[in-house]
């Protein structure tokens, strides 16, 4: 099965071989590293006598660990200056770009690998992340890997892999005004369940993600892993393609063309053959947000906490260990729920586009009292185009803290954290217990504008009904 | 905390007292937290294993009950494995003294960290990973002997032996049985292939005139 997608025809471009035990060995276009899941391997690749194969073929940042106020050198956390230090040593001892703290380039590695040009449609991307399913926006297969591979990739340039299935997520219609691309894969995972997509990879399609910019498209596909689809794709396309033209690492001049034909050849044909095939109807996605402590415990922004009989039987323990942790009761209208942080950020919603849909509802309004709000822009250039839009003003005149690009409180490794109890509305992609760095921490997961919306708010709310006037999509296309 | 070395070579048989950790959907933020990851080795994982889970239930965690210590199954639920891509919750799992998994279902980064690492992860259905479990319950201080060829769990308590056929892939099982499943060598070793590979992906020369 599979035969004629774009996952089955970038699998065989890359194929390099058979290996004895069943696996194939895929060749790796783009390997992206980072602090965190970085110096185990090179220590292991010293320890094995081995060197960087296709050190051009690897590109490193920082993003999990900075802090997002100051960024000054040495950090005030040591062990965050280690990690630091260990990969600019490890980068320049291989001769592997690292894009730094104030070099104009560095952010979250899924931020700027796109912006930079440097993902583009039909190659293999890994990256010992499992968000690293967000390169899949352009047609590209990519995916998250263990430490042990990054190892293998370094080493070899390639990885032992088994084939995934694929799942085509076809979606009718148009999104409602209010409702983002963050809402459509949280809808997905909710009605596929957090397991649904294992071991397949998730092809979406249809006339509501050709409509998609690139930028949310990267959303939907950044979330595919929380559905248990380790990649997810879409197929390339005119918005793809204006998307990457003129970026640094784009191909230019004649080979512009050559680069566009190749690409467009990659994407499933009508010929297509999938292992699985859903049908969504954009139109009747609401607003949506998690209650529970998985990403597939959402429900529209109008919804009730559900019941225990609302539930699948199987999902009846995780639904009351989520009613305990979380101190929500079924039956309670998730609007409402009051919050103590608001923050926007993250590889899933910190790019200009999400702080421009943010903004437009900031804008005019203030902050509620008694709550902490923050920004954090996904990369140094997001920062910079929204600055030179004004964005910065315009969250800080509405008492957002305007911060330093990082992965922030997405996860807790670095200072930005949830403090006891506090209820978190965050633009990120992980409600896990504890995930926000106090273990009794509580996440609410949705869009950057429903973050706006709880924030002015002081509880969950409808965006909806905070902006009068139908926005046209943005095409996001970045450039400032 | 083992002091048992980390595989290598042939992993064909695992043997020892098992410790069972409940519930679907099991993260790899819970089985270790992401401020243990601040670290540039493994070394020091094994403190961090279920770190906030065993706080909240203050010496009542399986890791924390005395009579698990030193087991080397873990025995799991649905899902096990979801979310981050650390290899650090293998790491943490292994340096603590697992030596393999027994669950329902696994995710797949997690599943394929632990192929690397020399960590069988075994499937059995929901009917007999529950009877499984109460086995281990009933019985903690009982020796499970867990095959890779044909994939079985023997469970041994009172003079009693009770055995289930458990699932395990054909290709990892074939890695690990085999010790090929540390296959950094080998994929060096395709070094032609490699180029050959390289040189039809246009990409790589920057789309250049053919
Ligand atoms: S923003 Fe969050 S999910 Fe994305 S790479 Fe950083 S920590 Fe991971």
């Amino acid at each position: 099965m599979s035969a004629g997608t774009l996952y089955d025809k970038v699998w065989e471009q890359h194929r390099v071989a058979d290996l004895p035990g069943g696996a194939t060995q895929l060749f790796i276009g783009l390997h992206l590293i980072h602090e965190v899941t970085s110096p185990q391997a090179f220590a292991a690749l010293d320890d094995l006598g081995l060197s960087v194969r296709h050190p051009e073929r690897t590109v490193a940042t920082v993003d999990h660990i900075v802090p997002t106020t100051s960024q000054a050198r040495p950090f005030a956390d040591p062990l965050a200056e280690e990690m630091l230090a260990t990969l600019e040593g490890n980068c320049a001892r291989h001769g592997i770009t690292l894009h730094g703290l104030g070099s104009g380039r560095q952010g979250i590695v899924h931020v700027i690998a796109p912006e930079l040009g440097l993902t583009q449609p039909g190659m293999t991307v890994a990256c010992g992340d499992s968000h690293t399913s967000t390169h899949g926006a352009f047609g590209a297969i990519a995916f998250g890997i263990g430490t042990s591979q990054v190892r293998d990739v370094l080493a070899s340039q390639s990885l032992a892999m088994g084939k995934l299935k694929v799942r085509r997520i076809w979606v009718e219609g148009a999104l409602q005004t209010g409702v983002y691309a963050k809402d459509l894969v949280l809808h997905v995972i909710r009605r596929l369940g957090v397991k649904g997509g294992v071991g397949y990879a998730y092809e979406f399609a249809g006339p509501a993600i050709e409509a998609l910019s690139m930028e949310e498209r990267m959303t939907l596909c950044n979330m595919a892993i929380e559905g248990g689809a380790r990649c997810g794709y879409v197929n390339p396309d005119a918005v793809t393609f204006a998307y990457l033209k003129g970026r640094p690492h784009a191909p230019a001049g004649d080979a512009w063309e050559r680069a566009v034909a190749w690409w467009s050849a990659l994407a499933s044909g009508p010929e297509a053959v999938f292992d699985d095939e859903v049908v969504f109807d954009a139109a009747a996605i609401a607003p949506t947000v998690t209650w529970g402590i998985t990403p597939g415990q959402g429900i529209g922004v109008d919804e009730t906490v559900p019941t225990l009989e609302q539930t699948e039987a199987d999902e009846r323990p995780l639904t009351e260990e989520a009613y305990r942790y979380m101190d929500l009761r079924p039956g309670t209208p998730i609007e409402g729920v009051p919050v103590d942080v608001c923050f926007i950020g993250s590889c899933t919603n910190g790019r200009l586009s999400d702080l421009r849909a943010a903004a437009a509802v900031a804008r005019g309004r203030h902050v509620a009292a008694g709550i902490k709000a923050f920004v954090v822009p996904g990369s140094e250039q997001v920062a910079a185009a929204a600055e030179a839009e004004g964005l910065d003003a315009v969250f800080r005149a509405a008492g957002f803290e305007w911060r330093e690009p990082g992965c922030s409180m997405c996860l807790a490794m670095n200072p930005d954290r949830l403090e006891g109890r506090q209820i978190s509305a965050s633009s990120s992609n992980r409600n896990f217990k504890g995930r926000q760095g106090s273990a009794t921490g509580r996440t609410l997961l949705m869009s950057p504008a429903m973050v706006v919306a709880a924030a002015v708010s002081g509880h969950v709310a409808d965006v909806r009904r905070l902006i009068t006037a139908p926005t046209t999509p943005d095409p996001a296309t970045t450039r400032a | 905390m083992s002091t048992t070395p980390f595989p290598a070579g042939p992993i064909q048989r695992c043997e020892g007292r098992a410790v069972v950790v409940a519930g679907d959907d099991i993260d790899t933020d819970r089985i270790i937290p992401a401020r243990y990851l601040k670290c540039v080795t493994f070394d020091d994982l094994a403190a961090g294993v279920f770190a906030d889970d065993r706080r909240e239930r203050a010496g009542e965690h399986p890791f924390d009950r005395p009579e698990h210590q030193g087991a080397s199954l873990l025995v799991v639920n649905r899902n096990f494995g979801c979310g981050s891509s650390r290899e650090h919750a293998p790491q943490a799992l292994m340096r603590w003294g697992i030596r393999a998994v027994i669950g329902e279902s696994f995710a797949e980064i997690f599943f394929g960290n632990c192929l690397a690492l020399g960590l069988p992860c075994l499937t059995a259905d929901h009917d007999t990973v529950l009877a499984l479990q109460a086995a281990i319950a009933a019985d903690p201080s009982a020796v499970l002997q867990l095959d890779l060829e044909p994939a079985t769990v023997r469970f041994s308590a009172g003079g009693k032996a009770r055995q289930w056929p458990l699932t395990l892939a054909e290709g990892p099982g074939r890695m690990l049985v085999s010790g090929e499943w540390n296959g950094t060598a080998q994929l060096v070793a395709h070094d032609s292939e490699l180029r050959a590979t390289a040189a039809r992906l246009p990409y790589l020369s920057g789309f250049a005139a053919a």
